[in-house]
């Protein structure tokens, strides 16, 4: 610690202001106490009946009230309210992880169990009890997911190309604007209204694949226009100058100049907006319905989802309850490690592929 | 490049008008596709709230007894309470999920290092994309149990506080399934787009307040409070309206949380809760037929109209502010 070496040269400068590693101190020094506090209440002296949270939270409470005493006395009541908030944003960020930490650990531990060759090869047809798999879910899943983006990244790349390119005056300024709207429709809401267009044209009741795929598709486009307009938007002006400048027609430009330039950046969008359609399960089951075959024709007969597996195994689960909920967690753990995938990969393409800025 | 060459025998239009574009055939059939997918959006738009409002018409038929959702009641008994649910929920999300948004936001835009704050936008981003049948699992079969000893303490010290009270019997919810859980879910679903704007916006803050402020000698809390919260104000409104859009409409973690019931109550900690939209949608749907559908797709129109107007007003907030586009 640089306090002590400090000390000899006293300067007005630094007088007046806590040694730079004191909070720190104090912080270990309340979660010291609140320990011992739990410690001392937890009359069973079975260590694994220590309530870890309660101390955290204990100790966070002792920390606040001290740093805040210890820097008005030796600070200001302003430096004191300073160092109260900054506690405070610290502690709301840490409060923020906890939940994060705890959902991917319990995925993990409990969706292990079931991570076996026969959940990926077997479906729930004639199963009952343990055993079974989810094949069927996955291959429901990756159609339906595959169907949606077809449709929706050209109408939504399209679309941004509009309105970064083409788009003028009122048309263009409504539809930003519904598209942002567009990005709050709740999702069973989407799924709803597919319904309602199926079951008024075709028959009332009637689920299947594509169904699915469609009301994926109505939350994914918006995504799309968002994030693919932003790429847009960054492609230099100089670039399309340069292009205009040697006569190519505008829809060559942005066939082959604007396009390959921002095609890293919309590959990154594509990829987060199908890791965000792709658990998706309220206007699944409205839509592709629930079903324990396999079934890879989209157009006909209902569909299994992993997100829809998972929901439908915890909430209408058989005789041997643990075995559902095991086969629950799996589809989870799948539907996670899909997700995270799709994620990294999107920012390793983004970063990778990233259109040079500088030293043009 | 023909055409650019034979551009020039186009006379000029008169003085004052800019010389026309030349068309090219192209760009026509381009710019034709691309407005057309906008067109797509608005079309959709209007197509969601047309076909709900077509199927969901024989709910608010006045003999409702062959409504197998319904069961004899009139629609707007029947939703009520469950209007009451979505909005509770909401609001509990938002409550307990703003103050922590804004502090997240805060400590990424000036707390944390600027090498840090990457990573920790990261791990916020991630939040955001784990799925919401995850969260649901989560909380109804870790989260839930979890909070059984906590809801008795809450209960025991602070049971006369009527938010915290129980009608009936002494106990608390003995499985942690409370409208209290299901806000708390919410609410941690919520915080990454909330967190999102506000740090957006906390970071276009100018520069020169921040340094004014400092130069005067300001701590940083007090630079925080005279120049970025002011300015960040319609930000930090946009970004909770956003976050109630998407509490509203969540479906999954109170699904699974919670059982489907049409109970009116501001009790937290009970064991028959309200329920809300979504999730009374998606639990009675596959058990629905004929007008029982309707109904369910009547709500779903509320439900609509409500977050539409939510999503419209933030939008709205935003657009105001021209210099703001990232709200995404």
């Amino acid at each position: 610690m640089s306090a002590p070496a400090a000390a000899p040269r006293l300067s007005t400068l630094t007088s007046g202001r806590l040694p730079q590693g004191m909070p720190w101190i104090l912080l270990a020094f309340a979660m010291f106490i609140s320990g011992v506090v739990f410690a001392l209440v937890n009359t069973t002296g079975d260590p694994a009946q220590f309530n870890i949270a309660g101390t955290l939270v204990l100790g966070m409470v002792i920390y606040l009230v001290a740093i805040t005493v210890v820097s008005s006395i030796a600070e200001s009541r302003r430096h004191a309210t300073d160092r109260l908030m900054t506690a405070l944003v610290a502690g709301a960020f840490v409060l923020a992880l906890v939940p994060l930490v705890s959902v991917l650990y319990t995925v993990v531990v409990e969706g292990f169990a079931r991570m076996d060759g026969e959940f990926f090869s077997f479906s729930m047809r004639n199963i009952v009890g343990a055993g079974g798999g989810a094949v069927h879910a996955i291959w429901g899943t990756v159609l339906i997911t595959l169907t949606a983006t077809v449709i929706s990244v050209p109408i939504g790349i399209m679309t941004a190309i509009y309105l970064v390119e083409y788009g003028r005056g009122k048309v263009a300024k409504t539809i930003t604007f519904l598209v942002d709207v567009m990005t709050g429709i709740p999702s069973i809401v989407a799924g709803l209204f597919i319904y309602a267009v199926f079951s008024l044209f075709i028959k009332p009741g009637i689920s299947f694949g594509f169904m699915g795929a469609l009301a994926l598709t109505v939350l994914m486009i918006p995504v799309v226009v968002r994030g693919t307009e932003e790429m847009l938007r960054i492609v230099p002006n100089e670039l399309r100058e340069a292009a205009y400048a040697l006569g190519v027609p505008r829809w060559l430009t942005i066939l082959k100049v604007v396009l390959p330039t921002a095609i890293a950046g919309i590959t990154t969008t594509v990829m987060l907006a199908i890791s965000r359609v792709i658990g998706e399960t309220a206007p699944l089951v409205l839509t592709a319905g629930i079903t324990p075959n396999l079934n890879v024709n989209l157009f006909d007969d209902p569909m299994m989802t992993l997100p829809v597996f998972a929901f439908f195994s915890y909430d209408q689960p058989g005789v041997d309850v643990q075995a559902y909920l095991d086969r629950a967690w799996a589809a989870a753990l799948t539907l996670i490690l899909i997700v995270m995938v799709l994620n990294l990969g999107a920012r390793l393409i983004a970063k990778i592929f990233a259109p040079k800025m500088t030293g043009r | 490049m023909t055409t650019t060459m034979t551009e020039p025998e186009a006379p000029p239009a008169e003085p004052g008008t800019p010389p026309k574009a030349v068309k090219r055939l192209g760009d026509r059939i381009f710019s034709g596709t691309a407005l057309g997918s906008g067109l797509v959006i608005l079309v959709t738009l209007a197509a969601v709230a047309l076909f709900l409002v077509i199927q969901s018409l024989p709910a608010f038929q006045a003999d409702t007894s062959d409504n197998n959702i319904l069961k004899g009641e009139s629609f707007w008994t029947w939703v009520g309470p469950i209007v009451f649910g979505t909005v509770w929920a909401a609001a509990i999300a938002l409550v307990i999920a703003t103050p922590i948004a804004l502090g997240i936001a805060l400590f990424i835009s000036h707390y944390a290092p600027r090498k840090l704050a990457g990573v920790i936008g990261y791990v916020i981003d991630l939040l955001a994309a784990v799925p919401s049948v995850v969260f649901g699992l989560w909380g109804a079969l870790t989260f839930a149990p979890v909070l059984v000893p906590f809801y008795r303490w809450l209960n025991e010290n602070l049971g006369w506080i009527p938010l915290f009270a129980v009608d009936d019997g002494t106990a608390t919810s003995g499985s942690g399934k409370t409208i209290l859980t299901a806000g708390l879910v919410l609410a941690v679903m919520i915080l990454p787009i909330m967190t999102a704007i506000c740090r957006e916006i906390f970071l276009q803050t100018p520069k020169l307040h921040e340094e004014a402020a400092l130069a005067l000698g300001a701590t940083r809390w007090e630079m925080i409070r005279m120049a970025v919260l002011p300015f960040a104000r319609s930000g930090i409104v946009s970004a909770a309206m956003l976050g109630l859009g998407r509490a509203l409409g969540e479906t999954m973690a109170v699904a699974m949380v919670l059982a489907p019931s049409s109970l009116v109550t501001f009790q937290l900690l009970s064991t028959v809760n309200p329920s809300t939209i979504p999730a009374t949608i998606a639990l009675r749907f596959p058990e629905a037929h004929g007008d029982g559908t309707a109904t369910l797709v009547a709500a779903g129109l509320i439900l609509f109209i409500v977050t539409f107007a939510v999503n419209f007003l933030a939008r709205w907030i935003v657009a105001r502010r021209a210099e703001f586009s990232g709200a995404n």
